[in-house]
């Protein structure tokens, strides 16, 4: 058979069976029926050996031309079926995405100890130290060593669980400053906060037995009520925002000379003035004070070198007021209802 | 501390509106609780009943025709004592009492166009009226003029500001103290108090005699009046008392009242003739009997003083009187007292029998000089208003400091504390308003401090004073200066509790103070002394918890009875218990798991597995990975002996893990509590990186078929010493049992990881390895080997 009839016959066919091809996998089986070993492209060239070199080029050059026409063809095929395969493919997984995810369910995070780690991270980026006190603690580090002894009338306004003569259950956690003092064994500059649990003899709508404090405790030379002022308005921006006014009166605390009580404009009108504040637009959330001498002296800092600051907040009352909680008590009940609220990161802008 | 603005105005002149003064004396650190009209009503008119007939529809009521002055009205009253030329309070139509509004209305057919008033309907507290007061009309003097505003007239048109004073102003507990504090913030002068009186030519010195036995007593003065006529008080002193809470009784009684008020000094007054003529001051006997003035008998103790008779005790030092010496209808002489006691004996006796007007000013310290002063002041009334005749002389008994104290503070001190820069005139200025007398020398100034501020005794004071007239608030903050260095702070407390919230676990916050009842320990530890209160609120919060897992379970409890029984929780706190005297306090973790668990995709019925995850995965994420194990007990009387454990960190137990028994919960709850200062102590190695081997691991997986009671780390550990330096992993990751094995058997599947990091593995060593374990396996634990 001539050379251009085979090739005009191998067009034919190749014709022929691209009609029956109908996916990407027949067109594996028409590779192998034109290149397989006994391929119609293949054998094209089979008897070359016995041909001239002439003869070798032309059949070369045919075959060649006949090789590249038959692949191009069989490939874009092969192309196009796959495309079309991939599209159903793909059609045949489309899913409902309204359907409901498949969750991971996230715990949550007690509202009172978010309040103690934002006072903690604000106090430490002030290069105060964190530290712990024990809440059994001694009438001495409670009482005596800021400066109320036994029989001084201002135990009355903290009723006090005894458990026995000498130890108590710590009212404040003002104790800890007395611990501070002792343990500085170097008597070098102070500068620590301790959020903690207090106790005392009350309970009712707005007073729980147990409830959370912050002391905070700095002792330096050149410290004065200016830089306590200074501190607490950074303090109550950050915990209540950016618009918080502060404003002292003075008090009496034994273990601050000068004492402070510390309102801060009402969290709930701004301090126009609304049932929360009593119509004052204030509302008191400190007490604070130059530590007295006395209570220096006893904790080892000479108060002719030595002069500090310190003060004491609720912090019940700042988990209260930044999730708008109505009821002390809610936060000692752990409804789960009521626990499962708090399962996200706080806002930014309220801790800044 | 009530303050009569009309009582307080005889010592010092007011020029501001008493909210001003209020909040001005807030300011310099004086908080109030309530600001207040004393009558708290709109206008009230002085009338006068023209007519009084009896209502014709009823047998108690009467028709009035009642001029006040613009006009006459008719008004119908139910007073049993309405008549005919009677002066009335006359509340007019739309007159605002504390009882509500007043209009005009027909009362069974008769007009009545406002009412006549009671002094019950004025809002005055029903302690302060009579028995005339509440069930008649107020009969106003003849003199009173009609159409006059009433309350005016009676001088009741006092204002009062309940003050909430701090601990250590005791001498603001005086309307003369007040006055000093209000004439500090205006810069005012303090009038004096009149304080003299005529003396008879007998004494008492001769025939009186005073045994103080006891050093609580530094200071007691005794004077004797005598032929006193006891009767009504005059209106302004009434008032005044009413104004300031103290109920008036007689004109003797309540002069002493008075003058309390009015110097802070508390007095007491004994019938001369009932008392006769010694007063002995002695710590009273242990169990010794007294019946004070309000009828009570008190048993003693020997902290409290008494004053006695040699006979008898007749009174409780600073706290109540006796009733055999008190002053009566028909008394004529009287012995004054007027003295100091100890504050913190007086307080130690209030506290336990009375608090009373009196020992709450005793227990905040007084200044002798007003011991005097009081003395005086009382003659001085006394005479005026109730007749008496003073005896000359005082008995008196001295062993008290009446010295000024003297305090140095210089200008600079006062100016490094405040944060501020006040000039020496400024600061001359606001001692000479506290009316401090004030030497100045250079820049330092000595100030000699008036015995009635005895909470002034240190620099430190004359700095809050100067501070507070100063104004506080007007010290403005300051960024402080102090040297960078680092804040410290523990997060690893903060790494736990965001794993576990992380993991789908809520936080809880309990209360330390739980029932005692609750015996509850959940330990392995045979007797737990616990913490309790000597003085509890209640029974239910009476005791220290030793472990939070009760707390956790109440909490389970409460949320199951709403419905929610899905619930993992946890808690860190400290627990507390006493061993051999000493006390303890130990932070721990709590963790309660119940229900339906959701990690991921997976939803799981808690069991004891679900909890172990838990706790494993929190201990190997804190870096104790290999260091610890949990090891099967029956010690832990509150769980589960088969589905419990005890967690061993470094060979130390350190909490306890399992199934809460059903004796003490029927439900399927599993708890975990980890003592966390223990675990703390062990420290975690540093996370270091190590070089990953370069040449691929063999993985193999086996079975084996053992008897049920075999644990998987028994099979774990015998694997472990067969493998070798090439086994790396050994993990188990199926447990069957069932029909294909035996029915005291179970089948454990584990997956083994070969790897050298030296070289690549061949196959034959490999399996040499492999079935040396199972070999081992199969004859040390009687096992049989079932997939390769």
């Amino acid at each position: 058979m001539d050379m251009k009839d085979k090739i005009e016959k191998i067009r034919k066919s190749l014709e022929e069976d691209m009609k029956t091809v109908s996916s990407s996998k027949d067109c594996q089986d028409l590779k192998v029926k034109y290149f397989g070993k006994k391929g119609q492209i293949t054998t094209l060239t089979s008897n070359m050996k016995e041909l001239s070199i002439e003869q070798k080029k032309e059949i070369g050059q045919i075959s060649n031309e006949i090789k590249t026409e038959v692949t191009t063809k069989i490939s874009e095929l092969e192309e196009a079926l796959k495309t079309r395969e991939l599209n159903e493919k793909l059609e045949s997984e489309r899913i409902d995405i309204t359907l409901p995810s498949k969750k991971i369910k996230r715990g949550s995070r007690h509202p009172f100890q978010r309040i103690i780690e934002d006072v903690e991270d604000f106090f430490v980026s002030m290069g105060y130290d964190v530290v712990d006190g024990p809440e059994l603690e001694t009438d001495e580090n409670c009482f005596q060593r800021l400066n109320v002894p036994i029989g001084h009338p201002a135990r009355d306004s903290q009723d006090t669980f005894y458990i026995d003569p000498e130890y108590l259950l710590r009212t404040q956690t003002s104790s800890v400053q007395a611990r501070a003092m002792q343990e500085n064994k170097e008597k070098s500059p102070i500068r620590m906060i301790c959020p903690g649990k207090v106790y005392r003899r009350d309970d009712d709508a707005t007073h729980s037995h147990q409830f959370g404090q912050v002391e905070g405790l700095v002792i330096d030379k050149d410290i004065s009520l200016a830089d306590l002022k200074g501190t607490l308005e950074q303090f109550a921006k950050k915990m209540l925002g950016e618009n918080t006014k502060v404003r002292f009166r003075p008090s009496f605390f034994p273990f601050t000379e000068p004492s402070v009580e510390v309102d801060v404009t009402c969290f709930k009108c701004s301090g126009k003035g609304c049932s929360l504040c009593k119509q004052t637009g204030w509302i008191e959330v400190l007490g604070a004070g130059m530590v007295h001498p006395n209570v220096l002296e006893m904790g080892g800092y000479d108060p002719s070198v030595w002069t500090g600051f310190a003060f004491g907040t609720g912090l019940d009352r700042f988990a209260m007021f930044r999730y708008e909680i109505p009821d002390i008590r809610y936060l000692y009940t752990n409804d789960i209802r009521f626990l499962e609220q708090f399962d996200r990161k706080d806002e930014e802008n309220e801790i800044k | 501390m009530k303050l009569s603005r009309k009582f307080v105005s005889d010592y010092i002149s007011i020029d501001v509106d008493t909210k001003t003064l209020a909040d001005d004396m807030t300011r310099i650190g004086n908080e109030y609780d309530s600001c207040e009209k004393l009558i708290p009503t709109s206008q009230l008119t002085i009338g006068e009943v023209i007519e009084c007939v009896d209502h014709p529809d009823s047998d108690h009521l009467h028709v009035c025709k009642v001029n006040i002055g613009s006009q006459i009205l008719q008004i119908v009253c139910g007073a049993p004592n309405v008549r005919t030329g009677l002066k009335v309070i006359v509340a007019t139509d739309g007159t605002i009492l504390p009882g509500g509004v007043i209009k005009k209305g027909v009362i069974r057919g008769q007009e009545s166009n406002g009412m006549l008033c009671a002094m019950s309907e004025l809002g005055l507290e029903h302690k302060f009226l009579t028995e005339k007061d509440i069930n008649g009309i107020h009969e106003l003097p003849n003199n009173a003029p009609i159409g006059e505003d009433a309350v005016k007239f009676m001088e009741l048109d006092d204002e009062v500001i309940d003050f909430e004073l701090t601990s250590n102003r005791g001498d603001l507990l005086s309307i003369l103290g007040m006055a000093y504090e209000i004439g500090a913030l205006y810069g005012k002068k303090v009038k004096e108090m009149e304080i003299s009186f005529k003396e008879e030519t007998n004494s008492i010195e001769k025939n009186f005699k005073l045994d103080i036995k006891t050093e609580n007593c530094p200071l007691f003065l005794v004077k004797k009046v005598t032929d006193v006529s006891i009767k009504e008080s005059p209106d302004f002193i009434k008032n005044r008392l009413i104004a300031s809470g103290i109920r008036p009784i007689n004109n003797v009684v309540d002069i002493s009242n008075y003058v309390m008020l009015e110097t802070g000094q508390p007095l007491h007054y004994y019938d001369a003739d009932r008392l006769g003529n010694k007063l002995i001051v002695r710590m009273a006997e242990e169990n010794e009997k007294l019946t004070t003035l309000d009828s009570q008998e008190r048993v003693l103790s020997d902290s409290d003083i008494v004053i006695a008779t040699e006979k008898e005790a007749v009174g409780l030092a600073g706290v109540m009187g006796g009733i055999t010496t008190e002053i009566e209808e028909d008394t004529k002489n009287i012995i004054i007292e007027s003295a100091i006691f100890h504050p913190t004996c007086i307080r130690k006796t209030s506290k336990k029998v009375l608090r009373s007007e009196a020992s709450n000013r005793f227990e905040k310290g007084l200044d002798p000089k007003r011991t005097y002063m009081a003395m005086m002041r009382s003659c001085h009334l006394l005479e005026k208003y109730a007749d008496a005749k003073i005896l000359s002389g005082m008995v008196e008994y001295k062993n008290i400091e009446m010295k000024e104290k003297q305090v140095v503070v210089s200008l600079d001190k006062i100016n490094k504390v405040l944060g501020i820069t006040l000039s020496k005139e400024e600061v001359v200025d606001i001692l000479k308003r506290l009316q401090f007398e004030t030497k100045v020398d250079g820049k330092e100034f000595t100030i000699t401090v008036p015995t009635r501020r005895i909470d002034i005794s240190i620099p430190e004071d004359i700095i809050e004073e100067v501070g507070r007239i100063y104004g506080i608030d007007r010290i403005e903050g300051k960024a402080m200066v102090l040297p960078v260095v680092p804040g410290t702070v523990d997060k690893t407390k903060r790494y736990i509790r965001n794993k576990l919230s992380d993991l789908g676990l809520n936080e809880t916050l309990s209360y330390a103070l739980t029932p005692e009842e609750d015996e509850f320990q959940f330990t392995t530890a045979k007797e737990i002394e616990k913490v309790k209160v000597l003085d509890p609120m209640s029974e239910d919060r009476n005791t220290l918890r030793y472990s939070l897992i009760p707390s956790l379970l109440s909490i389970f409890k409460y949320n199951k009875a709403r419905n929610y029984k899905d619930i993992c929780i946890y808690e860190i706190g400290k627990s507390f218990y006493k061993k051999d005297g000493i006390y303890h306090e130990e932070e721990k973790l709590a963790i309660l798991m119940t229900g339906i668990y959701q990690l991921g995709l997976k939803k799981e019925m808690v069991d004891f597995y679900v909890i172990k995850g838990i706790l494993e995965e929190l201990l190997e994420s804190l870096g104790y990975k290999n260091r610890y194990s949990i090891v099967a007990t029956t010690d832990i009387r509150e769980l589960h002996p088969g589905q419990s454990a005890k967690i061993i960190v470094n060979n130390t137990e350190i909490g306890v893990i399992g199934k809460v028994h059903p004796s003490v919960i029927k439900e399927s709850v599993f708890v975990l509590e980890l003592n966390l200062d223990l675990l703390f102590n062990f420290r975690v190695k540093k996370m270091q990186y190590k070089e990953i081997s370069k040449y691929p691991s063999v993985l193999k997986d086996l079975a084996f078929v053992v008897k049920k009671n075999i644990t998987a780390e028994e099979i774990h550990s015998v694997i472990k010493k067969a493998g070798g330096k090439l086994l790396k992993k050994i993990e188990v990751f199926d447990v069957y049992e069932g029909e294909n094995v035996g029915r005291d058997e179970k089948s454990i599947a584990f997956s083994l990881t070969f790897e050298d990091p030296t070289r690549t593995l061949n196959d034959e060593e490999v399996m040499a390895v492999f079935n040396q374990i199972i070999e081992t396996v199969e004859k040390k634990l009687s096992a049989q080997v079932r997939d390769k």
